[in-house]
């Protein structure tokens, strides 16, 4: 019973404006109860309501402009997560040429590749490549102050920033049998899925959260909101199998193992800001709007959904 | 040599265009933002004084001045640099509304105070970098020069804003040309005034301190 791609998208859109509008009407409703000034929750469930209002709009959008529109809105995805990342890190004067080197041919080389679907170079571009020929610039220039804190710091920034975040719109060219011209829809089920998930979890968390997970790196994830989260994003994932070319229960396996990934990828940057936290240089993204923030669970469930897509599912 | 270039009250249409398109450039590199804290935007007249380590520093402070504030507020820089050749002093004057003056002045007419001063007078805002040169140093803010106490005696109604300019030396380091995006902010402090009978060493060191404690990660090790 394969619907037509056009009614798969409308169907998707109104669940989604559904969703949120709900969502942003029940926030409406607490804030408008709730004593003022408004209790951290609240701001910050606001905070994400209309985060996830300018994501819907913005994916909307790109949407529509199809592999371009897409490939253009994660090399931009890419600009500002890799802006953040560098800000956060320690880099020197003489470091100049190898950040500009970053967003200058870095960013705009590995989504060409995309957009040609050159999937050959694209996997080894930044971690062969760039592995090899940062550190290098950054040794010819002869300043060898803290070098290796400096050069891990980068290769980390582009294999976060660009790397895994370049794999979200290179679903769009595999080539899945069965599923031609269907592929933004694979970008819409990972999307939301992982989302989702999120969602999920810090909903459990709430409401079940007994047994912290990891104490020393986060004190709000629990292993409750985990096991609540990922079930309730595996199922949501068997809802979505109309999207995919997944079986329901191959969709909940692939949504279960996204999300489990995306948790990760949560963990590893709470940990990354705990770090900096100790250094106190913590405050750098208040406000700034953190696409890391959003975007750290996707950065991790994209380039392993990406491959399982492809070793399963593609000829 | 040194003209006055205020020559209406308000902007060129070439200066609009560049202040706009520049505010607007520093925007999507450093994704700037103001805090205000201890102080307030305002029309007043006012002397922002703020540390200085790249060509980038005025650019992002005007960029979190509104445009009607920008169009009467005037950067100093320095003639020996800015006045060097003719597009030198195009870029400066003519696009950016800067006002030159000499670090080392022979001429009465070229004394630095009395330049800043008739821009005062004509109601318009200064920012001012009061190192008197870009910082490339490892310390984090060099001793003031007498500028800021100076003006601050003859136009005691002035109000001086201490404006710390984070991370724009790592954007555009002394001696490079293309800026590095990263996130900056600028945190506008308090206003600061000589107190009575306060000696001059005494105000600036306090002025300086007053900078300092605007850097919002002091404990910064790079």
């Amino acid at each position: 019973m394969t619907l037509p791609p056009m009614h798969e998208t409308v169907v998707l859109l109104v669940g989604l404006v559904g969703v949120l509008t709900t969502a942003s009407i029940v926030a409406g409703i607490l804030s408008w109860r709730a004593p003022k000034p408004l209790p951290s929750t609240l701001v910050n469930l606001n905070q994400r309501i209309n985060a996830w209002w300018v994501m819907v709009v913005a994916i909307t959008v790109a949407f529509f402009f199809g592999h371009t529109g897409m490939t253009i809105l994660f090399a931009l995805i890419s600009f500002a997560a890799l802006r953040e990342f560098v800000t956060l890190t320690h880099s020197r004067r003489s470091d100049h040429w190898v950040l500009l080197g970053m967003f200058g041919i870095i960013i705009p080389y590995q989504y060409w590749l995309v957009w040609t679907a050159w999937y050959g170079l694209f996997t080894i571009f930044i971690p062969v490549y760039c592995f090899l020929l940062m550190p290098a610039i950054t040794a010819l220039n002869g300043d060898t102050e803290r070098f290796l804190e400096r050069v891990s710091a980068q290769q980390w920034a582009v294999m976060i920033s660009v790397y895994c975040v370049s794999h979200v719109p290179a679903l769009l060219t595999l080539n899945v049998p069965g599923f031609e011209g269907r592929n933004l829809l694979l970008i819409a089920f990972l999307i939301i899925t992982v989302q989702g998930s999120d969602v999920f979890q810090y909903i459990f968390g709430k409401l079940f959260g007994r047994h912290l997970l990891s104490p020393s790196v986060s004190p709000s994830k629990t292993w409750e909101g985990l096991i609540g989260g990922l079930v309730a994003s595996s199922l949501l994932g068997a809802l979505l199998s109309f999207l995919t070319p997944f079986s329901p229960l191959a969709a909940a396996g692939v949504a279960f193992i996204a999300c489990l990934m995306g948790f990760l990828g949560g963990l590893v940057a709470s940990a990354i800001k705990r770090d900096q936290g100790v250094k106190d240089w913590g405050h750098l993204i208040e406000g700034h709007g953190g696409m890391m923030d959003r975007a750290d669970s996707l950065v991790f469930a994209a380039p392993v959904f990406f491959h399982i897509v492809r070793y399963f599912w593609t000829v | 040599m040194t003209k006055l270039h205020l020559r209406a009250n308000t902007f060129t249409l070439l200066q609009t265009v560049t202040s706009v398109g520049l505010s607007a450039l520093a925007w999507v590199v450093t994704g700037v933002r103001p805090i205000w804290n201890g102080s307030q935007p305002s029309e007043r007249q006012r002397i922002y004084f703020a540390n200085h380590a790249s060509h980038g520093d005025f650019i992002l402070l005007s960029a979190c001045l509104s445009e009607k504030v920008r169009a009467r507020t005037h950067a100093v820089a320095a003639a020996e640099y800015w006045g060097k050749s003719r597009l030198r002093r195009f870029i400066a004057e003519d696009m950016l509304s800067s006002v030159l003056i000499h670090r080392h002045w022979t001429d009465e007419t070229q004394h630095p105070i009395s330049i800043m001063l008739s821009v005062l007078d004509q109601g318009h805002s200064l920012i001012l970098f009061p190192e008197g040169t870009r910082n490339t140093t490892d310390a984090e803010l060099l001793p003031f020069r007498s500028g800021l106490y100076n003006l601050s005696m003859a136009r005691p109604d002035v109000e001086l804003i201490p404006c710390w300019i984070e991370n724009m030396s790592r954007v555009l380091p002394k001696g490079q040309f293309l800026p590095v995006p990263l996130l900056c902010r600028v945190v506008f402090g308090p206003p600061v005034a000589i107190a009575p009978g306060e000696e001059r060493r005494a105000f600036l060191e306090r002025a300086r301190q007053t900078l300092l404690s605007l850097d919002p990660r002091p404990d910064r090790d790079d």
